[in-house]
């Protein structure tokens, strides 16, 4: 009886684990290591809009600080947006 | 069920051997199925794995003795709760244990990653499943849990009495997810430094994985420490053992690592340094798994020598050798993207609070290890303890507890001294305040390093407070809530920010209580009969009268005491220490009980301000001729028994038995109704209790922080930002 277990067992191993190489088709293509990296970036970028906002509000930022922190947040942001927009692009292309 | 399980060990080694070499010919050949297919060998572990753990549960639950390791750990009258938890008590079920929680966690990031980070994936699989094969080898040929016995014995040897403690039965699942889990970043970080991706993106996906690692480390360690104070019958709660440092290390480093990727995040600065911690946090997790296993340095809490030294080594090795060749490999896509505006700034913070850490593990790290340094080159083997820590800690736990209060008073980039002014006034008052007043309590200023914990943790305390007050008062100026609504929406919209404030918070009250217990603690050791009394700290402890409990299972002598103060009455404590016969016959009928492992039940008044605890250590000198005397008589008794033929023999040994327990209930009465003098440990210890409320608070933080955002929300704030955005580019 063990050993009966032990071979269902080792079949559904078997199974699930070549699944893929049984697969046909191709796989769901991936966004492309830069158009991920970038869209981190981004993530990462409005993380730090937001956290610079709410310093701003806490009162830990000056308004003078806060706007030239801001304008160079959201300018970096912007790069990143138009690096990403053209990334899609090209590999749509 | 016993070959199902040997088996499934066999598989899972095979499943993770093919694993390995399926992800890196995906990687290397380029072929995505085969990386899903090393995947999928993920979480085929993970499923033989829990299989196997399930068998090994079931067994002891049924108290099956054929299974060697339930035999050696467990018994027919070892509770149902205990008895479930015992399957990790042992050295096999504890390295399954860490199989089987490697396996869990690994499927879920790789789960979570299967269609990001790509490129990364493949090693990533592979250096886990390696992680796997290493420990499955262990369970499968070196530690094995389903070894069986042909010959099953009646009854077990029952759990060590000392492991009867709830704190101790879930610290080890805490402190092995805490490893299992830090292996997660570790290997993300060996696959971005291969693939050379070391942006932020492979921070991102295991970020979570670090911090819960960090949370369940920490809880893992506080219940240890709650276990050494409640049951350990020393009076204390930590006491710098090696195993004990094995874990604060690994928690150290990554503590450092969660605070310094946000700067990576943020800013791309700091990649050597945060590829260097998870590397060095992912270590010395393995260190710490190394340290309980082999034995190798002494300790109380280490399971004894054994054969497992040589391998941990070797793995040990492959990893910081693999780490640093790596890092140097790849150091020139390590720079950092940009530099430290200021000092003046969180990001400054950040890094000397990150070198605070690193100095605080390599402290720990090289006072644990010395013994074994010395001895590897002098022969003489040097013992450490608490004292050779103190030094070095404190002047660094007090500059950790300063910039885990600035930190959240400082903006990110940089700072005004206007703005530094505003944010400083309060809590510096604050702490001013509390130094005042604590300046005006006696005897307070004669311990400085005490004091400055005081006012530094107020200080802490109080710009955390500050912090969240602003939040609210700000997020009340946009949306009009009511304080309650604008608190929780305050902390659900920004909960890493938030969920940090409060593990500071909580850190703060914590190492209050450290400070507090160590510094201004009254201990007695005292000899006591019953009747007599002695003061502690201003409390009148009277032994009031004997207790004894006396079963087959052990026998137990204590005391009742009464606890008052300023002639009033405080508490009724009650303290016994239990003996459990040994195995070993030779031991003698009745000598074997006070011959085997013995436990502690503390008497313990817990409060907000103070702990009143108490221990008796029963001196056994005076029935040591009654033991004796049994044991002879006993001896005989056996040995006429063992003449007769086997039908009376055992109707004679079955009454043997019965008088073996009528004396032991002799020797529990002789207690009661003769008592002798015994040894109580008093202790009188300020604020203990902070610690455990800190260790909570920290708990509450670390879950704030580490739930994640709906995914909706993240994607309604993407797009808000990407609106506004746009609207400026227009």
């Amino acid at each position: 009886m063990d050993f009966v277990i032990v071979l269902v067992i080792l079949a559904a191993v078997v199974y699930v684990v070549s699944a893929p190489l049984r697969r046909t088709g191709e796989a769901a293509p991936s966004p492309g290591a830069e158009i991920a990296d970038l869209e981190a970036a981004r993530e990462a970028k409005y993380r730090e809009i937001r956290d610079a906002e709410l310093d701003h509000r806490t009162g830990k930022l000056s308004d003078d600080d806060f706007e030239a922190i801001d304008r160079s947040l959201r300018a970096e942001a912007i790069e990143i947006l138009q690096a990403l927009d053209g990334a899609k692009a090209e590999r749509a292309g | 069920m016993a070959l199902v399980g040997r088996a499934l060990l066999i598989l899972g080694l095979g499943v993770s051997v093919y694993g390995i070499g399926a992800s890196l010919y995906g990687a290397l050949q380029g072929g995505q199925r085969w990386v899903d297919s090393g995947r999928r060998a993920v979480y085929a572990l993970a499923g033989v794995m829990t299989l196997a753990f399930v068998i090994l549960e079931a067994a002891f639950l049924r108290s099956d003795f054929s299974f060697n390791v339930v035999a050696g750990h467990s018994s027919t009258t070892t509770p149902t709760f205990y008895k479930a938890t015992a399957a990790w008590s042992s050295q096999e079920g504890s390295l399954l244990l860490w199989v089987w929680l490697l396996s869990l966690w690994s499927s879920l990031i790789l789960f979570l990653t299967r269609r990001k980070v790509r490129e990364i994936t493949p090693y990533a699989t592979a250096v886990l499943l390696g992680f796997a094969t290493f420990f499955g080898s262990l369970t499968a040929f070196f530690a094995n849990p389903f070894a069986t016995t042909a010959n099953p014995p009646s009854e077990g040897a029952g759990l060590n009495p000392l492991l009867r403690h709830a704190s101790m039965m879930f610290h080890p699942p805490m402190l092995y997810s805490g490893y299992t889990l830090l292996a997660i970043p570790f290997a993300f970080a060996i696959g971005a430094l291969i693939t050379r991706r070391l942006n932020s993106e492979w921070i991102q996906v295991t970020r979570r994985f670090a911090l819960a690692a960090w949370l369940f480390l920490g809880i893992g360690i506080l219940l240890g420490a709650r276990w050494s104070y409640t049951e350990l019958g020393w009076g204390g709660y930590w006491a710098w053992d090696p195993v004990e440092n094995a874990a604060l290390m690994p928690w150290l480093c990554c503590t450092a690592f969660i605070h310094s990727i946000m700067i990576q995040e943020k800013r791309g600065m700091l990649k050597v340094w945060n590829a260097s911690l998870i590397l060095a946090s992912g270590t010395l997790a393995v260190l710490g798994t190394f340290l309980v296993r082999s034995g190798i340095l002494d300790s109380i809490h280490a399971f004894g020598a054994s054969t497992l030294g040589v391998p941990f080594v070797i793995l040990l090795g492959v990893m910081v050798t693999g780490s640093v060749a790596l890092i140097i490999w790849r150091r020139a896509d390590l720079r950092s993207d940009s530099q430290l505006d200021s000092l003046l700034s969180r990001e400054a913070v950040f890094l000397f609070q990150n070198l605070v850490l690193v100095g605080m593990t390599f402290v720990i790290f090289w006072v644990t290890f010395f013994p074994l340094i010395s001895e590897a080159l002098t022969g003489t083997k040097v013992s450490v303890g608490p004292p050779a820590f103190r030094p070095f800690i404190v002047p660094l736990a007090l500059v950790l507890v300063l910039l885990s209060g600035v930190g959240p008073l400082i903006a990110w980039r940089r700072v005004t001294a206007a703005n530094l002014r505003r944010s400083f006034a309060f809590p510096v008052a604050a702490g001013l305040v509390a130094l005042v007043v604590l300046l005006l309590v006696g005897g307070v200023s004669k311990r400085p390093f005490a004091l400055a914990m005081f006012c530094l943790g107020t200080f802490v305390i109080a710009s955390v407070g500050q912090e969240l007050w602003r939040g609210v008062r700000a997020r009340r100026a946009m949306t009009r809530d009511p304080v309650p609504r604008a608190f929780l929406q305050l902390i659900r919209r920004n909960r890493r920010r938030y969920g940090g404030y409060i593990v500071h918070a909580g850190l703060a009250v914590l190492l209050i209580g450290v400070a507090a217990s160590s510094s201004f603690q009254h201990s007695h050791d005292v000899v006591l009969r019953p009747g007599q009394q002695a003061v502690v700290d201003g409390y009148r402890i009277t032994y009031v009268r004997p207790i004894a409990r006396a079963t087959a299972e052990k026998i137990s002598f204590g005391a009742v005491l009464d606890v008052a103060k300023g002639g009033r009455h405080v508490q009724t404590l009650t303290t016994t220490r239990g003996f459990y016969p040994a195995q070993d016959p030779t031991l003698g009928v009745v000598g074997r009980f006070f011959n085997g492992e013995e436990e502690s039940q503390v008497g313990l008044r817990a409060g907000l301000t103070k702990d009143i605890w108490t221990v008796i250590s029963p001196d056994l000198t005076p029935i040591q001729p009654l033991i004796n005397q049994g044991d002879q008589v006993f001896l005989k008794a056996m040995s006429a028994a063992a003449a007769l033929p086997p039908a009376q023999a055992r109707a004679q040994i079955t009454n043997l038995f019965a008088a073996r327990d009528a004396a032991i209930g002799a020797l529990a009465d002789r207690w009661v109704r003769h008592p002798w003098a015994a040894e109580f440990l008093l202790i009188v210890s300020p604020l203990v209790t902070w610690i455990w409320l800190g260790a909570i608070v920290i708990a509450i933080g670390g879950l704030i922080a580490l739930w994640p955002v709906p995914v909706l929300a993240r994607r309604r704030a993407t797009s808000a930002y990407a609106a506004r955005l746009a609207r400026e580019l227009a």
